[in-house]
């Protein structure tokens, strides 16, 4: 239905449609795309890499919850099983959330929104994915040459004397680092220096602000992170003394080190879904965005205040009562923005004209599993509380909500919004909904059964557990089951998709912003003219868009 | 893209309507003000990673020594102040040559900034020298990292100084060695003549990161050598 | 145009090298001061004053070296938002740290530790009498055991 808004084709003098980026007969071959430098290819790359992450991760998950099916070792032992959920965590961290909206959604779709041609540092966005690349190969060496069984936070003092291939994983988290850095810096000078002409800050689209104030977290916070990785390595090659006890050093500090930068890296993977968010209720709403500064400004206040409450994840690990209430209290102020933002896409929705369009599913999927995540979070805040809940299936459940249920589902939104557009065609609507139902339902089953069993005592990174928790265990693995269903359903779908000759209409949502104004797929420059900036990225009342031809 | 400078032999079309083809133009950008804009905004993002990867070190050394104030202390008397104050002079002067090669670029100076570029690579060169001795010295006397320390008199915990000393001098250094290769590129295009008033943004830009290196070792001067 | 390429280049750079000559003075200048500063003991505040100092220097090298004066005012608030979120991580540390209880043993009974000095942390704690361990190592050594701490 909503194609029915596409504009039309302006059939002026060379609309003999260019070929797009895909099949540009100058850049043919394995070669051109190893080396190439257009963003939409490189971001394609970041995309079939962070899948295969993703599906990687997700095959870790579901080992684990066939394994806690019953209470007692079923087909891992103690020592398999922590170096399989440290597999877990670390490759859909590093390898999947960080880099997949920024790096793989944002590649593609940042410069488009802007009406620029590429990002502003071409070269340095292919050495991001190659050094990304050569991270991944670090870890998945690391992986097969002895694992690593301290999860993906490496707590000193076990991550200091444990066996295992922790020095090598380190090191390649510290790559993976710069692969990011690099990222984020090219996002923030693209901002700043690549709009269209006439494209003013406050006429960016929201998913440029939210991407915006990642890459700013990106820079910042990564280097931390950077140095902290080498001190880790270099206590366990030299030790130098700075987080060994026994050494004169101090555990806690790798705690503060490392949730200086891991803090803020949530809000690296929680920004760019909320940025997609944003960017899909317009349209499906058919709605001017309500509260757009709101949403803007609340993006920026959350990538700074998440600097400053990175010690509530250090509640219970020995640092200061005045500290522990300090963060406590900074931490209660990251829900003000979040919430502003939840109140607005709601306020766009209200009285809108709602089509439930696949992205859309996935959009309203986020609002109400993001929220849950979000509340829950706030209990965790609170200093009481989660002496009683800390390290339990409760914080399990609560950050998987954030990072499955909010930054994931987010990203699979934005894969369905803008796959037309990077694809040029359209996938199986029907199924992509079942998909997406399936996904809603089967997460859900799977983490409101360890929030229950959170709160009643489970404690998290066991391979067994006493009888008394069985019946949710089940209810979590089979949720599991179910999810896996509807993610294989929702990748089925779109694999399908390729298959087809090219179908999809330049703005098959009738969306606003200026991606959908070249054509589908976009051509290898993005667009024929540089376009300029002629009504707002939400403006649904303009004339119908024309393309400049 | 083949080459640093010059676009790719697909990327010309579409600046017609600019009426000039500057070669150092890139594709993506309008004008030449755009391109050196953007290309000083990323080097200053840089800097600040830097910073920050330099300020983790600071803040651990400040923590421990603040926990060991008599154990940093004692071992801080074992670096060789004149040297450090030697090498302070050193890259500061080569903080001024760099400024002046800039300038001179910015100027169209040609031969101003070859001397100037030689200057500041002699200068970093004596900056490496003075570090082996200090370096060749330490090692001598068993004044290492960690579990390498192995000095006979040495006090307690003095061994956390000198993990920082080597991590912090050698980090800065890697940063020094790393700095020479730029300037020696930048020395081959400028012989070359690739630099003018039109167009220095290389030269800007690694000027820019030879300061921070200059601005770093301006803190870990007083901070290892005069305060310990 | 070419002539572009000067972001801050609207006035005349001829004399430029007298400035940049004065600054290195200031700053060789500097260094003579934190060097002959450092011969003094002003107790803790050796650190502010050496910080203080290379703060200047600091300064003047972002301002005039770095060309800050004249720049676009983004490129000034990157590197100064950079040392704003490296004063939170040493701020909150400092918090942290600055608080902290001992940890020691609840039925501890030998003398207030201080900083249980690491080493000692290997050697058990008689469990009935909260004594030190019998060998005598109380757990301060004079090096060891900072007054910084309380």
């Amino acid at each position: 239905m909503a194609t029915t808004s596409t504009p039309v084709t302006h059939h002026g003098g060379q609309h003999a449609p260019h070929a797009s980026y895909l099949e540009d007969p100058q850049y043919r071959g394995l070669m051109s795309w190893l080396t190439t430098v257009d963003h939409k290819r490189i971001g394609l790359m970041y995309l079939w890499s962070v899948l295969t992450a993703f599906l990687l991760g997700g095959l870790f998950a579901l080992a684990l919850r066939l394994e806690l099916l019953t209470p007692k070792e079923d087909f891992m032992t103690a020592e398999t099983y922590n170096k399989v959920f440290t597999l877990h965590g670390a490759v859909m961290v590093f390898l999947f959330i960080i880099p997949a909206i920024p790096a793989a959604l944002g590649n593609f779709v940042l410069p488009l929104m802007l009406g620029a041609k590429d990002v502003a540092f071409p070269r340095l966005n292919l050495a991001s994915y190659y050094v990304y690349m050569t991270g991944a190969i670090m870890a998945l060496t690391a992986i097969l040459t002895g694992g690593i069984d301290t999860g993906w936070t490496f707590y000193t003092p076990y991550s200091t004397t444990t066996g295992g291939a922790v020095t090598l994983m380190t090191f390649s988290v510290f790559v993976l680092g710069f692969s990011s850095i690099f990222t984020g810096i090219n996002f923030v000078a693209t901002v700043h220096k690549l709009r269209a002409p006439g494209m003013g800050w406050f006429d960016l689209p929201l998913f440029v602000w939210g991407t915006y104030a990642t890459a700013i977290i990106q820079v910042l916070a990564t280097p931390v992170l950077a140095i902290t990785l080498l001190l880790l390595a270099f206590e366990r090659m030299f030790q130098i003394g700075i987080f060994d006890a026994k050494l004169g050093g101090d555990p806690v500090l790798f705690q503060h080190f490392f949730w200086f930068y891991s803090h803020p890296a949530v809000y690296i993977m929680i920004l760019p879904g909320m940025a997609i968010i944003s960017e899909i209720i317009p349209p499906f709403s058919k709605k001017h965005i309500f509260g757009y500064r709101a949403i803007a400004f609340s993006s920026v206040a959350i990538a700074l205040i998440s600097f400053i409450v990175w010690g509530h994840h250090m509640f219970t690990s020995g640092q200061s009562q005045l500290a522990a209430v300090i963060f406590s209290f900074l931490t209660f102020l990251v829900a003000i923005p979040s919430g502003i933002k939840v109140f607005n896409w709601v306020a766009t929705m209200y009285r809108g004209s709602i089509s439930l369009d696949t992205p859309m599913l996935y959009a309203i999927s986020f609002l109400l599993l993001f929220t849950i995540g979000g509340l829950t979070g706030i209990f965790l805040g609170a200093l009481s509380v989660d002496i009683h809940l800390h390290d339990t299936y409760f914080i399990v459940a609560h950050f998987h909500y954030v990072m499955m249920g909010g930054t994931v589902i987010a990203f699979l939104a934005g894969v369905h919004y803008w796959w037309p557009k990077m694809f040029g065609r359209m996938y199986n609507e029907t199924w992509a909904r079942i998909g997406c139902i399936l996904v809603f339902f089967g997460f859900n089953i799977t983490f409101l059964n360890q929030f229950a069993m959170g709160a009643k005592g489970m404690p998290r990174r066991y391979y067994s557990y006493l009888d008394q928790f069985q019946g949710n265990h089940i209810g979590s693995t089979v949720g599991s089951w179910v999810l896996a269903l509807g993610l294989f359903i929702a990748a089925g779908v779109l694999l399908a998709s390729l298959r087809k000759k090219y179908d999809a209409p330049d703005n098959p949502w009738g969306a606003r912003t200026m991606e959908w104004e070249t054509q589908s797929p976009p051509i290898t420059h993005n667009f024929p003219n540089n376009p300029v900036m002629q009504h707002g990225p939400y403006d649904f009342d303009a004339p119908a868009v024309r393309r400049e031809s | 893209m083949s080459s640093h400078t010059l676009p790719a032999p697909g990327d010309t079309h579409g600046h017609d309507a600019h009426g000039h083809h500057d070669p150092n133009l890139q594709h993506h950008f309008v004008e030449m003000a755009q391109q050196f804009d953007t290309a000083k905004l990323g080097m200053w993002l840089f800097l600040a990673t830097e910073i920050l990867m330099f300020g983790g070190l600071f803040v651990g050394f400040g923590l421990q020594q603040a926990k060991f104030p008599e154990a940093f202390k004692a071992a801080h008397h074992h670096l060789d102040r004149n040297m450090g104050a030697l090498n302070t002079v050193v890259l500061l002067i080569s903080s001024f040559t760099m400024v002046l090669a800039v300038w001179a670029a910015q100027t169209g100076r040609r031969k101003v900034l070859i001397t100037n570029l030689i200057l500041t690579l002699a200068c970093a060169g004596t900056f490496l020298v003075v570090k082996y001795f200090e370096y060749s010295h330490k090692i001598h006397d068993g004044l290492l990292p960690g579990k390498f320390f192995h000095y006979a008199q040495g006090q307690p915990n003095e061994y956390i100084f000198f993990s920082f000393y080597f991590m912090m001098t050698g980090l800065h250094g890697s940063h020094v060695v790393l700095g020479m290769g730029a300037i020696t590129w930048l020395l081959i295009r400028a012989i070359k003549g690739d630099f003018g008033p039109g167009y220095y943004t290389p030269v800007d830009l690694v000027g820019l990161f030879w300061h921070l290196v200059d601005l770093i070792w301006i803190y870990l001067f007083p901070l290892l050598y005069l305060i310990g | 145009m070419t002539s572009g390429a000067h972001a801050a280049g609207h006035y005349d750079h001829a004399n430029d090298w007298k400035l940049y000559l004065g600054i290195l003075i200031a700053l060789l200048i500097l260094t003579v001061v934190t060097v002959s500063a450092a011969s003094f003991d002003f107790g803790s505040a050796n650190v502010i004053i050496a910080v203080l100092i290379a703060t200047c220097k600091a300064t003047l090298v972002a301002l005039f070296f770095m060309h800050l004066r004249h720049d676009s005012a983004v490129n000034a608030i990157i590197f100064l938002s950079s040392l704003l979120f490296l004063s939170f991580l040493l701020i909150l540390c400092l918090i942290d740290i600055g608080s902290r209880i001992e940890p020691k043993p609840a039925n501890w009974k030998g003398p207030s530790p201080g900083v249980i000095y690491p080493a000692d942390l290997d050697k058990p704690v008689a469990p009935a009498t909260g004594a030190a361990p019998a060998s005598g190592t109380t757990p301060a050594t004079p090096a060891a055991a900072p007054a910084a701490k309380h």
